[in-house]
């Protein structure tokens, strides 16, 4: 099979508009994928199923992937001229010194494909989409259209994720019930309060325990004065 | 107003539906005469808590909407939640049939994400458990197909006959009848004794009477042919184009069988072949389920012949402080209902940061519509029956 | 007015068979439980085990598994109940006719087992409908799911008709029907049913 390099030049020769990135994957399982643009993903998706020497016509695996905000620390060199005295007389001297700086790096949705070739028997060939943000730019293309097998999968990214598919068939709900407000696969989801007891609790359990004793407290507290 | 199977057909997306050449139905869109049924979430036939919202012309189905989630269970989230090792039995509960298949292929995934190697006995033991549950999960559906049929008792009391016998064994191997929880990164948890590879061969060796008994019981049954032959026919197109895998797959005439395909573990040395159907139709997914069955009989016969000795894990595999390097890897196998997959992102920590299970029965239940358009409500629950679902998968 | 046990036994043997209203009606109700068609996850396969050959539920009366909740006596709650399943079980169970038991079967239908902390699992199913009986496991074995209806039987067993302890059934006050919870924007309204649950107290 083609190696992603050679995949991507052979895309890029297709549909020329499309630009495509690669992402390394240091992994042992060393399965790099390409990073889609979504304008043009779809036309890339069909001339993948559809170039008679890539052949992918088995969409296996729709995932999606949540990555959150980052607050970035990092050390940085900063080469400054500072007063010094040296040897009693006053110099500027050049001195490197380490600032940590913050930065936050937007967070974005991201959604992978993992293609097998049924007629050539190879594969995976896997690509990715990401949207813009995780808030109100979350829509990428579809790929039902392209593989029938995306469809319920892709419903379930919407579900667990948000990411909206246009050019969706049927885009609703189908893990969790109609009116259900959350996106519950996101990392900032927090679960509804229903911590009971627990004898033993420790760790993760214990801090929700302690969560909920406190908000009981404070619902008890509340009750009280409005009783009063 | 009625349509014709060409004008339906027109109405659907590209890859769209289709009905059967020479049915009509009643135009979905026009609602009035249409009766809407919702089957389940609790129906003797879903086999678990499975929905389907169905509108029906007379007798015939013309809208079928699967409804998924009663039994989400929230599973990649608790493995986004715990440790590597610590989502493994959470694997045994996705098919509760199959768990060891379930092991095998989480444990292939990290394998490929840490780059681990398995010793040779690990991989005769996983083997041979793999192809015992593939044999008992194929028996039980058949099983489970026939008493939907209305064959009640029966051919699923003389499949549940068969079944303790291999649970016996997984019990006396992992301790577990059926959550198995049996296979590590690197290798299997416990070592088999020799008793007990023989009365593995004894099992097997048992095993050939009894399809012989379930296919005379079944095969030429003439009901059992009336009621399956030339239903709910998946085209060998759409099932590609649908993500079909498995059993349901191979009666459509695609080649193909990730053991052949992967040559994952050690299937590459043995001699067996890929049962493949002709038409696609209900009769033909419950044909290849018995064929895999001898199959899975002489690749256990040969694999038993001589199983290696040696460790049954790798003593250089880390267990504890399990931290891959940040990277991802997709592992597949075939699992007895399909291609069942992991994929993991590690992020160098000691969680996974994204656990995701490929369900095989989740996307063979793509083209359930697809299967069941212009047949009769009595033929929806032998469909479904023949796609072999488990909602502990379904849903996860 | 119970009837001394041995002097029982010695008119059995005579051929004279004296018995309670209580005794009679009581071996009534155990000795046919029909259990409903119904089964949630893993568990369920293990109840199925059950009723075949090996174990066989059918010397407990217990074999004739009615897929109507009409028709029921007993509900095994086999398995995982999710917050998207549980009003459809509480309906079930309000649409079986009185006498009518619940068993509780494995580590999920208790407490929510092993999927505990997920988002869309409910913690027990007693939060919203009254348990007979608990079996621990996951998945509990056949055996213990026949311990589990010997538990019952000897629950009905001992149950006076009159008093204050008699069953639900024979209970005018007692409610028929339990109110069924509503899926909300983001949890089951309410999340338990108090005149059923209370948190437990634990005493260290
Ligand atoms: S208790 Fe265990 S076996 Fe039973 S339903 Fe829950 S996870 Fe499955």
């Amino acid at each position: 099979m083609k190696t992603v390099e050679e995949i991507k030049a052979a895309i890029e020769a297709a549909v020329p508009s499309a630009s495509v990135e690669i992402v390394q994957n240091p992994a042992p399982s060393a399965q790099h994928s390409l990073l889609l643009k979504a304008e043009t993903a779809v036309a890339v998706a069909k001339f993948l199923r559809d170039d008679a020497e890539l052949a992918l016509d088995f969409l296996s695996n729709v995932t999606g992937v949540d990555w959150p905000d980052k607050e970035i620390t990092e050390k940085v060199k900063v080469t400054k001229m500072v007063t010094k005295t040296v040897e009693g007389t006053e110099q500027q001297v050049e001195e490197t010194v380490e600032e940590t700086r913050k930065r936050v790096e937007p967070g974005y949705l991201e959604v992978v494909y993992h293609l097998y070739s049924m007629t050539k028997k190879h594969g995976p060939v896997v690509f990715r989409m990401r949207t813009g943000n995780r808030a109100d730019d979350v829509k990428l293309p579809s790929m039902t259209p392209v593989w029938r097998s995306a469809e319920y999968q892709e419903r379930e990214v919407f579900d667990l994720y948000g990411v909206e598919f246009v050019g969706h068939p049927d885009l609703r709900r189908i893990l969790m019930w109609e009116g259900f407000k959350d996106h519950p696969m996101r990392r900032d989801y927090v679960e509804p309060d229903d911590f009971e007891y627990e004898p033993t609790a420790h760790d993760e359990v214990l801090k929700r325990a302690q969560a909920h004793q406190a908000a009981a407290a404070a619902a008890a507290e509340g009750q009280k004065g409005a009783a009063q | 107003m009625t349509l014709s199977a060409a004008e339906f057909g027109a109405r659907q997306h590209a890859g769209g539906k289709a009905l059967p050449e020479g049915r009509m139905v009643i135009d979905p869109e026009s609602g009035g005469d249409l009766l809407e049924v919702s089957m389940g979430p609790h129906h003797p036939s879903t086999h678990g808590v499975f929905r389907m919202d169905v509108a029906l012309d007379g007798e015939r189905i013309v809208r079928l909407k699967p409804v998924f989630g009663y039994l989400h269970r929230n599973h990649e989230k608790l493995g986004e939640e715990h440790s590597y090792l610590a989502s493994m039995p959470y694997t045994d509960r996705l098919d509760y049939i199959c768990s060891l298949t379930n092991n095998w292929a989480y444990a292939l995934a990290v394998e490929k994400l840490v780059g681990q190697e398995v010793p040779e006995r690990a991989e005769y033991l996983r083997l041979i458990v793999g192809e015992l549950t593939r044999m008992q999960n194929h028996i039980l559906s058949v099983g489970f197909l026939i008493q939907d049929m209305g064959a009640s008792g029966t051919p699923l009391m003389y499949g549940f006959r068969e079944r303790e016998k291999i649970l016996d064994l997984f019990e006396a191997l992992t301790g577990s009848r059926m959550m198995c929880n049996y296979m590590r990164f690197g290798g299997c948890r416990v070592d088999a004794t020799p008793e007990w590879l023989d009365g593995v061969r004894k099992v097997v060796a048992g095993m050939p009477a009894f399809a012989d008994e379930f296919e005379r019981l079944l095969c030429t049954n003439e009901i059992l042919m009336a009621r399956t032959q030339g239903v709910g026919v998946l085209r060998p197109e759409l099932a590609v184009s649908a993500g079909v895998t498995g059993p349901a797959l191979r009666a459509s005439g695609v080649n193909y069988d990730i053991r052949k395909v992967d040559r994952y573990g050690i299937y590459d040395r043995f001699d067996f072949k890929v049962p493949l159907g002709e038409h696609g139709d209900v009769y033909d997914r419950f044909m290849i389920r018995l064929l895999e069955l001898r199959q899975s009989i002489r690749i256990l016969e040969q694999a038993l012949k001589d199983v290696p000795g040696g460790p049954v894990m790798d003593p250089k595999a880390k267990i504890r402080n399990f931290r891959p390097k940040p990277g991802e890897a997709y592992g597949r196998i075939e699992a007895p209902k399909g291609e069942l997959g992991f994929y993991l992102i590690s992020d160098g920590t000691g969680n996974p940061y994204r656990y995701r299970v490929r369900p095989p029965s989740f996307v063979n239940l793509t083209v359930l519509e697809d299967m069941c358009l212009g047949y009769s409500v009595a033929d929806v629950v032998l469909i479904l029956g023949s796609i072999d679902i488990v909602l502990g998968e379904v849903d996860r | 007015m119970a009837v001394d046990e041995q002097l029982k036994i010695e008119m059995g043997k005579q051929g004279v068979f004296v018995t309670t209203l209580q005794e009679l009606y009581n071996w009534g109700r155990r000795s046919s439980i029909w259990p409903m068609n119904f089964g949630l996850a893993c568990c369920a396969i293990e109840m199925i085990a059950t009723t075949m050959a090996r174990y066989d539920l059918a010397r407990f009366g217990a074999e004739v598994f009615r897929p109507s909740p009409r028709q029921a006596d007993m509900m095994i709650i086999s398995g995982t109940v999710t917050k998207k399943m549980a009003p459809q079980v509480v309906r079930l169970y309000n649409q079986m006719a009185e006498p009518r038991y619940v068993i509780a079967m494995g580590a999920c239908a208790i407490s929510g087992g092993p999927f505990k902390q997920g988002y869309n699992v409910l913690k027990g199913i007693d939060r919203y409908i009254p348990v007979d009986v608990h079996i621990p496991g996951c998945p509990p074995r056949p055996e213990a799911l026949l311990e589990a209806f010997m538990t019952l039987q000897k629950k009905i067993d001992a149950q006076p008709l009159t008093g204050e302890a008699r069953p639900r059934h024979l209970d005018e006050q007692a409610p028929g029907e339990f109110p069924v919870p509503e899926q909300g924007a983001h949890d089951l309204e309410p999340p338990a049913n108090k005149s059923v649950w209370t948190v437990p107290v634990v005493i260290r």
